[in-house]
């Protein structure tokens, strides 16, 4: 190894500024997407688990109709991409947990880059991630034969991959609570349950009646019901609107509250 | 820009950790382009007084300039990085990676391939994080502190993990850069170290500075040898006027005296006093280091 002792001239240095936006740029995001792209557990739970779930659970329902003449596979895809957006997101908030715990955040305090920059590039890491598990749970149902109108391709999608933003907040929210390296090993389980009382993976009413109840205000009822909305033509609710907008701000602001005391620790 | 301020203004500092005072009135002002040997035992405040420094932990008293400005001011703009023992990496990057990612949150950097060379990383610039050697993630570090081209770099024990030859070519490195103007502090516990490297040691210990001065200054603090003896009623100005005596100190019943050589000091001690249980000894810089690091007597 070897060290070259080509000194900086320190004369003809150029004049100091502050980086652009605080330090958010597209050259971080496209490191960070590279490297959540290396990890293969992220990807293992977040593209593949709810690929081989569909072909499991869905296919064997080929043929069957919604009571609207929609196909069962559709309403089974769209809620496992619903699922794998919020695994995705969670799981991108959450590696701040991570990067605490390594004391990373601490290396940043010792460079221009603004906190809010940083959680901005967390987030749309999650997003990316979030679009990317939308899109491949999608392309698993399509190539297995779900047929369905451009537009609820497109409103489930959006409204899959849109609503996941409230898991994002909440993976942020517990990275900023437990500086752990492990931390997705406990927010998986959790994840899961929350999935199931959302009626990700059954249909609620095959669930006891009072669980039925609680289900509904728990905070993945509200983005799956928004998602299937286009294919059973149902529409949305208010107790469904109101679950999605409540648990945003309480995630979202549990979120804040964490960061900002995270940051203030001077 | 402000050469005219001191790169680093320490004034009163002090910092507790509950029943612990970690940092105690220290006072320190670094001009710029000195490199300066931070130097005490563990626990002596040297972290804690670096932290603050940094703007990384808020002094409880005190205040702590950097060029004229405040610590975040410095950091936002590029001027101080800092080498942290505790500053953590991640396994999942590679080396590049790290490299240009931390360059993106800088307004304007060298550039990286030059800094990964001047930081002997080229050859392992693929490899990840965490298969990286301690030394290697040490240097790495180091990398990142020499993105911005800062007019101040901390250095908090940066060899830790370095085997000898990559030691002293990344004290070599750091020499280069100081004179090209690089203000360079660093904090160690190795006395050859700061010896070897430092133009100037600020000895700390118990959150107070006890001895600054050049690496001349503070290796004459230690020099010669120490005569001590006990002597009831000592005349202190016939012992000052021996040759070679350097200070004389009387304790009570006990005399010691300082100097060049001690045949001279002995010889009168003990044919034309009444000393007794007369002992020499000779100093190095480890005693002086000792001496002023751990005695409950020794003044700043």
């Amino acid at each position: 190894m070897t060290l070259t002792s080509s000194a900086p001239v320190a004369a003809d240095r150029p004049a100091r500024r502050l980086p652009a936006l605080g330090g958010f740029s597209p050259a971080v995001l496209a490191i960070e997407i590279r490297r959540l792209l290396r990890n293969r557990r992220t990807l293992g739970f977040t593209l593949i688990m709810p690929a081989v779930f569909f072909l499991l659970y869905g296919l064997p329902q080929r043929g069957q109709e919604l009571p609207n003449g929609r196909p069962v596979t559709a309403w089974i895809m769209i809620s496992l991409a619903v699922y794998a957006a919020m695994v995705a997101t969670t799981s991108a908030g959450a590696a701040v947990a991570t990067e605490r715990a390594l004391g990373w955040t601490r290396q940043l305090r010792l460079t221009p880059l603004r906190p809010a920059a940083y959680v901005a590039t967390k987030v749309v890491t999650a997003m990316v991630l979030g679009l990317a598990a939308v899109v491949v749970e999608f392309g698993v149902g399509a190539a297995a034969g779900v047929r369905l109108p451009v537009r609820v391709w497109l409103l489930a999608g959006l409204a899959a991959w849109l609503g996941s933003l409230v898991f994002a907040a909440l993976g942020l929210f517990v990275g900023y609570l437990a500086p752990a390296e492990n931390v997705m090993q406990y927010l998986g389980p959790v994840l899961a349950v929350l999935a199931m009382l959302g009626g990700l993976f059954v249909p609620l009413d095959v669930l006891p009646h009072v669980l039925q109840q609680v289900a509904r205000f728990t905070p993945v009822y509200g983005v799956g019901q928004l998602a299937r909305a286009p294919l059973t033509n149902t529409g949305v609710g208010l107790a469904e609107l109101g679950n999605i907008v409540g648990w945003t701000a309480l995630f979202g602001y549990a979120a804040s509250l964490l960061f900002r005391r995270d940051t203030a620790r001077v | 820009m402000t050469s005219t301020q001191p790169a680093v203004e320490l004034a009163g500092l002090r910092k507790t950790f509950g029943p612990v005072t970690a940092v105690d009135g220290l006072d320190l002002r670094i001009a710029p382009g000195e490199v300066v040997a931070f130097l005490g035992p563990n626990g002596a405040g040297k972290t804690t007084t670096i932290d603050m420094l940094l703007g990384l932990a808020r002094p409880d008293a005190g205040t702590v300039r950097l060029f004229g400005g405040d610590p975040g001011d410095a950091v936002r703009h590029g001027r101080v990085t800092a080498v942290m023992q505790t500053g953590g990496l991640l396994k999942d990057l590679t080396v590049a990676e790290t490299v240009r990612m931390t360059a993106q949150f800088h307004g304007r950097t060298r550039p990286v391939a030059e800094v990964l060379a001047r930081a002997g990383l080229t050859g392992v610039a693929d490899r990840l994080v965490g298969k990286c050697s301690g030394g290697e993630q040490q240097r790495l570090r180091f990398a990142l502190a020499l993105l911005p081209d800062p007019d101040l770099m901390i250095l908090d024990e940066p060899t830790t993990g370095m085997d000898v030859e990559g030691r002293r070519d990344f004290w070599q490195s750091i020499r280069a850069d100081a004179r090209a103007g690089r203000t360079v502090v660093f904090a160690t516990h190795y006395l050859d170290e700061a010896d070897a490297y430092a133009a100037r040691i600020v000895l700390v210990r118990q959150g107070r500075v006890v001895a600054d001065g050049s690496t001349a200054e503070i290796k004459n603090l230690a020099a010669g040898r120490l005569v001590r003896a006990t002597l009831p009623g000592a005349d202190q100005a016939a012992l000052a006027a021996l040759p070679g005596v350097l200070a004389v100190e009387v304790r009570g019943d006990g005399v010691l005296v300082r100097c060049d050589g001690s045949d001279a000091v002995a010889r009168h001690l003990l044919t034309r006093t009444a000393a007794r249980d007369v002992e020499i000894t000779s100093r190095n810089l480890e005693d002086a280091f000792l001496a002023l690091t751990t005695a409950d007597t020794t003044g700043a």
